[in-house]
């Protein structure tokens, strides 16, 4: 346990200082509105950002924001757009981001945001107006019964029916977004709860019996854990996104160098260890490293770590690491043989974890410690004969790859890289290097297009100090690119690649691969400039670049970061027929990874 | 497929019965019957939630139901150490021809006889779902006319309470 308080967490995430506790004004009971109770709770709680859009029900709640001096509300275009802010923000400043919107169709666009944060677990907050409480179960206008429809993608979401409750529901709503699995939680407030006169009293005293997360392992499984490490030949940390919630990065790199195993990082967790370290080996899953996914298939030992066995990591279960005892440390009890039994099921916070078993393994050690040159022989084996690589497309046109790769080299790994979701996205995990956790942020779970350009602006305003960049596809870039207005007026100048291939590309590259080359409905017509990306970032008060061939990339990205009074998009005009590579193909087993078309490792015939 | 019979504490809130229907059906499982009620504590009602899984979905259904943040307590009560009861309101057709043969029924079962008219009776019982089953059974020849059952409610035997000190 000392050892978390003695490590170096100058390279975690900041943390959080928006948990509930006595901020002024302590003391006797205030008469307030229930509006101004609202906004006195989110500044009680440190919160200085809401992103949202005022509307009819969630009026009042406006009126006193105008007031506050501490919480800067950002006026987004559509509420979608404001929960992917709200997530992004909480990702990159690891404190719980908020998000505000009316009644109705104002809490219905919440949806799309709220279901991809439950999936990725990040700690956001939505408050919603709702239908005076007369009206409601009447289909009043803009009514939506939005607790019911948030129920299975939030993490707790309430009904605040009594003006005086809405300090202690604005707290437990912070607390229970912020501890155990973070998660979404929902606020939906009547209006005339909002305008209602009450008392408001702080701090609020929490009401919840139900809610006591685990984060203390059982020293019992510890030790279990410590000694297969101790015994594992070909061991494999398989690290997840529940460690950089954690703020667990610096323990994790301590735990790697002792054991001396290798690691592989989800999606999640690309990040979480340096990329630059020698034991990384890599993104596991659909396009993960052949390394990555060879080790795990290979290993007699998964050490998991705040990760949860998706089906974009295991593929086909029944063939996933055959030989692999697993230990599965996880703050969720729920998500530990949820896909894939446990032979080690440890529950708690990874930063607990980890700091226990560095202390168990280290006196397993003195006993027995592996040797694991025969494994890493095994290892730097496929590293050198499966690189990740890409090659120039054929028609001449820029490689998608190079234009990310270089990004990446010239931004550099104090960035902040968001993205959307497809090709592009899966390019800048593999071509970015990252060194940093909360340098890349992304909709992992939901998959969910659109996210880029709303999350880097969310990341910005959390992290003005440091660039934030949108790596971004043509069709994702068009879900969401009017929050783009609200970056030029608000002064958060991120930066958006569109790495625009002309085509929705990820199905593209199924349908060429899976479809016989029947490109059905994938063809967005960006090549031949609808719309003109350039003329529509001007449009939206943003300086707009073009890059269409190799030569010019870095004197385009160079440009770009010279820039910093507005937000900038680069159109980065790329070939169409690129793919994303390495690939196991839906519902087939890790073992037929393909290295790239045609090129199969085949581990099972040769035994490698 | 075997019956498993749990006894979840939940706080008393509105909405709380339609998120633990909703993770049911959400995460694929049935439930077989499901009953809910107050407790000794006003703050505190039990559903009794009977579902037909194997062991090790009954595990993952069991830490999901945990997740919510309104579930307190979940208790899955073995049949063997624990009273289960299901009350069952049956109208048969009772005329003069099988109404004797009705009323020994009843007193077989110890039911009651809580509604009396001149073609039939309305008959109350509470018991396992077997016994009930048995009821039924008996009854069927004279002609059911309507049928209400309720859920399941059970407790474990013994002097322990599963509501003692599960409010912090």
């Amino acid at each position: 346990m000392t050892s978390v308080t003695s490590r170096d967490l100058s390279n975690e995430m900041p943390s959080p200082r928006q948990l509930p506790r006595p901020a002024p004004p302590v003391g006797a009971p205030v008469r307030v509105t229930g509006a101004q109770s609202l906004v006195r709770s989110l500044e009680a709680l440190g919160c200085e950002a809401v992103f949202g859009i005022p509307g009819g029900t969630i009026l009042p709640a406006y009126d006193p924001l105008l007031d506050s001096t501490r919480v800067r509300h950002v006026l987004v275009r559509h509420e979608q757009g404001a929960g992917h802010a709200a997530t992004g923000y909480a990702q990159a400043t690891g404190r719980v981001g908020v998000c505000m919107a009316t009644s109705g169709p104002g809490a219905t666009n919440l949806v799309t945001p709220l279901a991809d944060a439950h999936m990725d677990s990040v700690p956001v907050v939505a408050i919603t107006g709702q239908q005076t409480r007369a009206l409601i179960g009447t289909d009043a206008f803009q009514e939506a019964d939005i607790t019911g429809i948030t129920m299975p993608i939030t993490k707790h979401n309430m009904l605040v029916k009594d003006p005086a409750d809405i300090p202690r529901a604005i707290a437990e709503a912070f607390h229970l977004a912020a501890t155990g699995r973070p998660g979404p939680v929902l606020v939906d407030i009547p209006k005339d709860v909002l305008q209602e006169q009450t008392s408001f009293l702080w701090p609020p005293e929490l009401r919840l019996p139900g809610y006591r997360p685990t984060t203390r392992p059982h020293g019992k499984q510890i030790r279990e854990a410590a000694r297969l490490i101790a015994h594992a030949r070909r061991p494999v940390l398989y690290v997840g996104g529940g460690v950089i919630k954690a703020r667990a990065t610096a323990a994790l790199r301590e735990l790697a160098e002792l054991t001396g195993a290798p690691v592989v990082t989800t999606l999640m967790a690309r990040g979480a260890f340096p990329d630059s370290h020698s034991q990384h080996l890599g993104m596991p899953g659909m396009h993960g490293t052949v390394a990555a996914v060879a080790s795990m298939q290979r290993a007699d030992l998964l050490l998991a770590l705040g990760a949860r066995f998706d089906d974009r990591v295991t593929g086909q279960l029944s063939s996933f690491a055959p030989g692999a005892a697993v230990v599965h440390a996880d703050i969720d009890p729920a998500e530990i043989s949820k896909n894939r039994r446990a032979d080690v099921p440890i529950v708690g916070d990874c930063a607990e974890v980890i700091s226990e078993l560095i202390d168990a393994v280290r006196a397993e050690f003195q006993a027995t410690s592996p040797d694991l040159d025969a494994w890493w022989q095994q290892l730097r084996n496929w590293q050198q004969t499966f690189p990740l690589g890409y090659d120039r497309p054929t028609d001449g046109m820029l490689a998608p790859q190079y234009a990310i790769e270089r990004i990446g080299a010239l931004v550099g790994p104090e960035a902040i890289y968001t993205a959307g979701v497809g090709q592009h996205q899966m390019w800048a995990a593999q071509f970015i290097k990252y060194e940093k956790p909360g340098s890349w942020i992304n909709s992992g779970g939901l998959g969910t297009m659109g996210f880029a350009v709303p999350a880097a602006m969310g990341a910005k305003l959390g992290r003005p100090d440091v660039a934030v960049w949108a790596i971004d596809g043509d069709g994702s870039f068009q879900m969401t690119n009017q929050e783009l207005a609200t970056c030029a007026i608000e002064h958060i100048p991120i930066k958006v690649a569109v790495i625009n291939n002309g085509s929705l590309g990820m199905v593209r590259q199924w349908q060429n691969l899976f479809y016989s080359e029947r490109y059905s409905q994938t063809d967005l017509g960006t090549h031949s400039r609808i719309p003109d990306f350039v003329k529509l970032a001007e449009a939206l008060g943003c300086v707009g670049l073009r890059c269409e061939a190799e030569p010019d990339v870095d004197k385009v990205i160079k440009q770009a970061i010279e820039i910093d009074d507005r937000p900038v998009v680069i159109d980065f005009v790329v070939g169409k027929d690129a793919q994303v590579w390495p690939m196991v193909a839906a519902g087939t087993g890790n073992n037929d990874i393909m290295a790239a078309r045609d090129i199969r490792p085949l581990f099972d015939e040769d035994g490698s | 497929m075997t019956t498993h019979t749990m006894s979840v504490l939940v706080e008393n809130k509105p909405g709380v019965l339609a998120r633990v229907a909703g993770l049911f059906s959400r995460r694929g499982f049935n439930i077989h019957s499901l009953a809910v009620g107050p407790t000794e504590n006003p703050d505190i009602s039990r559903m009794t939630i009977v579902v037909a899984v194997d062991e090790l979905p009954l595990e993952q259904v069991t830490k999901q139901l945990n997740k919510l943040v309104n579930v307190i307590k979940i208790v899955e009560l073995d049949p063997a150490a624990a009273v289960q009861r299901e009350l069952l309101l049956v109208k048969v057709r009772a005329d003069t021809t099988v109404r004797s043969q009705v009323l020994e029924t009843v007193a077989l079962f110890r039911a009651k006889v809580v509604d009396v008219c001149p073609e039939a009776l309305t008959i109350e019982a509470t018991g396992t779902a077997d016994k009930l089953d048995a009821l039924l059974r008996m009854l069927e020849p004279c002609g059911i006319r309507e049928i209400a059952q309720s859920g399941m409610v059970a407790l474990g035997r013994g002097s322990r309470a599963i509501t003692a000190g599960s409010l912090r």
